[in-house]
């Protein structure tokens, strides 16, 4: 594994090179690099699409599945990966795709992510996207997931993008059942002209099932944001969707949060909130010592945390 | 040793401070009193730096420090807790406690700072600045954020306000504690009684001016004639 590589995998999946135990698939420039299965969780290609099946057992609890992604060139892929998670299981999946060029050409990873998780499991997914290297040409990440919550499971997703990528869309789609629970955490900076979309929808179709949807956002230079979150409550179920932006620059963010109540026991609230850092925050941090530049950071990083 | 000398500071169509000269020695805690509106907390952002005079220097120990930055004064030793904290969201409390100290900071470190302006250490430490504390709880991290830094010259601005009566006394005992210590210069602005009985210095601001300055024993009965005066006269109306 070059240095290239190895850069990209520790910034979106903090390897260091090739794990030496747990289940993995380690993609590069459109081809698996190295797998492993585990007793408990089985990886294969699937045949007709580009993309893998995994497969974790009943009462899988406490491993970790890596399936970085990483393009050194110049292609465009579109892959399908499918998760079917079992019952009573603990397990964390990281994910995120890595992208460096440097030539003028596209560099694009579309993943389509679907889980199915099956009755009292916690599931906590990381995907961080990141994109590096001197060339002009567009880095791309189009990741779209579906997400099947079952009876009394949790869902909790980490995504993070924070430097390097020219566009992305992340949609993101999940259904809950009874007493299952969805947790979303995005964090998401964009500079240069930069262009990021996302777009959540999520039925709470389950008794007592609830989501909490936070997205935090900076925006900055030329850069362009639009996020929008959809929560339908179709049960007795709580759902919360925060939307928190940072506006710098001539940077534009859109946020629209939107509930839809389709039951009387729905209980629903939305929040968004788009501003410039305040300029006491920055007055503040300088009677501490430091500069407006170092402030603003310290604002930034605390922010985006 | 702080030193003011003439400095004064007008915004369109009034004069908000008037050639106000005085002297904060070092070890001593200075406090400033006054009616509201008198342009004490606008002193008190003038000596930090964060509003520039027209006129006067400000002399921090024989340097001076008027043309400085906010920056460059806190960096040469100045603090400053203001008197309405300001939220940060995502920033935690350890992590404005470690910037203030200008060091990687240890939980202890952090929590003994939290317990000396009389916070449960251990459940602040890791909340975020938001809008989740209360404005009493923000006041006592906005001290304790001034315990962190060791300044020079440490700048109160009416630490007092929106802190419950049991907190008041940790903060009593807290800054009697700063005084005891006698490494720096404190100011306090303040209208409470209790503060300006443990100032070694009073200096009275009203209308933007130095009307008054003295020990307590000089300047409390004073300032207590002239509520008595100000009560039979609202009376009379």
């Amino acid at each position: 594994m070059d240095k290239i590589l190895q850069k990209l995998y520790k910034t979106v999946a903090d390897l260091d090179g090739i794990p030496q135990e747990g289940a993995y698939n380690l993609r590069a420039d459109g081809v698996s690099i190295a797998r492993n299965s585990t007793k408990n969780i089985t990886i294969t290609s699937k045949t007709e699409v580009s993309g893998i099946d995994i497969h974790i057992k009943d009462g899988t609890r406490g491993e970790k599945l890596h399936i970085p992604v990483a393009l050194k060139a110049a292609i465009s892929e579109r892959v399908f990966n499918d998760f079917h998670i079992g019952e009573n299981c603990e397990v964390t999946i990281v994910a995120g795709c890595g992208i460096h060029s440097d030539c003028a050409d596209v560099s694009q990873h579309d993943g389509v992510h679907a889980f199915y998780v099956g009755k009292n499991s916690t599931v906590r997914y990381i995907e961080k996207h990141y994109g590096t290297g001197a060339g002009t040409g567009a880095r791309i990440l189009n990741p779209e997931t579906v997400i099947e919550v079952g009876e009394g499971s949790v869902f909790e997703t980490e995504t993070v993008q924070i430097e390097g990528v020219d566009s992305a869309s992340r949609i993101t789609r999940a259904t809950l059942g009874a007493k299952a629970k969805l947790v979303v955490r995005e964090k998401l900076m964009t500079h240069g002209a930069q262009k990021a979309v996302t777009k959540f929808s999520v039925e709470l179709n389950g008794a007592e099932s609830g989501a909490d949807v936070v997205s935090r956002s900076v925006a900055k230079n030329n850069s362009q944001q639009e996020f929008i979150a959809r929560v339908a409550g179709n049960n007795a179920c709580i759902g919360r969707v925060e939307c928190d932006a940072i506006i710098m620059d001539n940077a534009r963010v859109s946020a629209t949060p939107e509930i839809f109540a389709h039951h009387v026991d729905a209980q629903l609230v939305h929040e968004a909130a788009i501003g410039k850092i305040a300029g006491e925050q920055i007055i503040k941090l300088t009677t501490l010592g430091l500069t407006e530049k170092q402030a603003e950071q310290e604002i930034i990083n605390g922010f985006l945390k | 040793m702080l030193e003011l000398k003439n400095i004064s500071f007008a915004v369109p169509e009034k004069e908000i401070v008037r050639s106000v000269s005085f002297k904060a020695e070092k070890g001593k805690l200075l406090v400033i009193t006054g009616p509201n509106g008198g342009g004490k907390s606008t002193l008190a952002k003038i000596i930090m730096g964060i509003e520039k005079p027209q006129t006067g220097k400000i002399l921090l120990d024989g340097c001076d420090i008027t043309p400085l930055s906010v920056t460059e004064r806190a960096r040469a030793g100045v603090g400053f807790a203001f008197q309405s904290p300001v939220r940060f969201k995502g920033l935690r409390v350890q992590d404005l406690l470690r910037l203030a100290a200008g060091k990687p900071l240890a939980a202890e470190e952090a929590c003994v700072y939290l317990s000396e302006v009389g916070l449960c250490a251990n459940s602040y430490i890791g909340r975020e600045v938001n809008a989740s504390l209360s404005g009493g709880e923000l006041k006592r991290i906005e001290i304790a954020m001034l315990l962190a830094r060791g300044t020079k010259l440490s700048i109160f601005d009416e630490p007092e306000a929106g802190i419950d009566l049991w907190s008041f006394g940790h903060l009593i005992a807290c800054f009697k504690k700063i005084r005891a210590r006698r490494d720096g210069t404190v100011i306090i602005i303040s209208h409470q009684e209790r503060i300006l009985e443990i100032a070694d210095k009073i200096v009275v601001i009203a209308d933007g001016k130095l009307t008054d300055e003295g020990t307590k024993n000089e300047i409390m009965p004073k300032l207590l004639h002239g509520c008595m005066e100000t009560c039979e006269l609202l009376k009379g109306n």
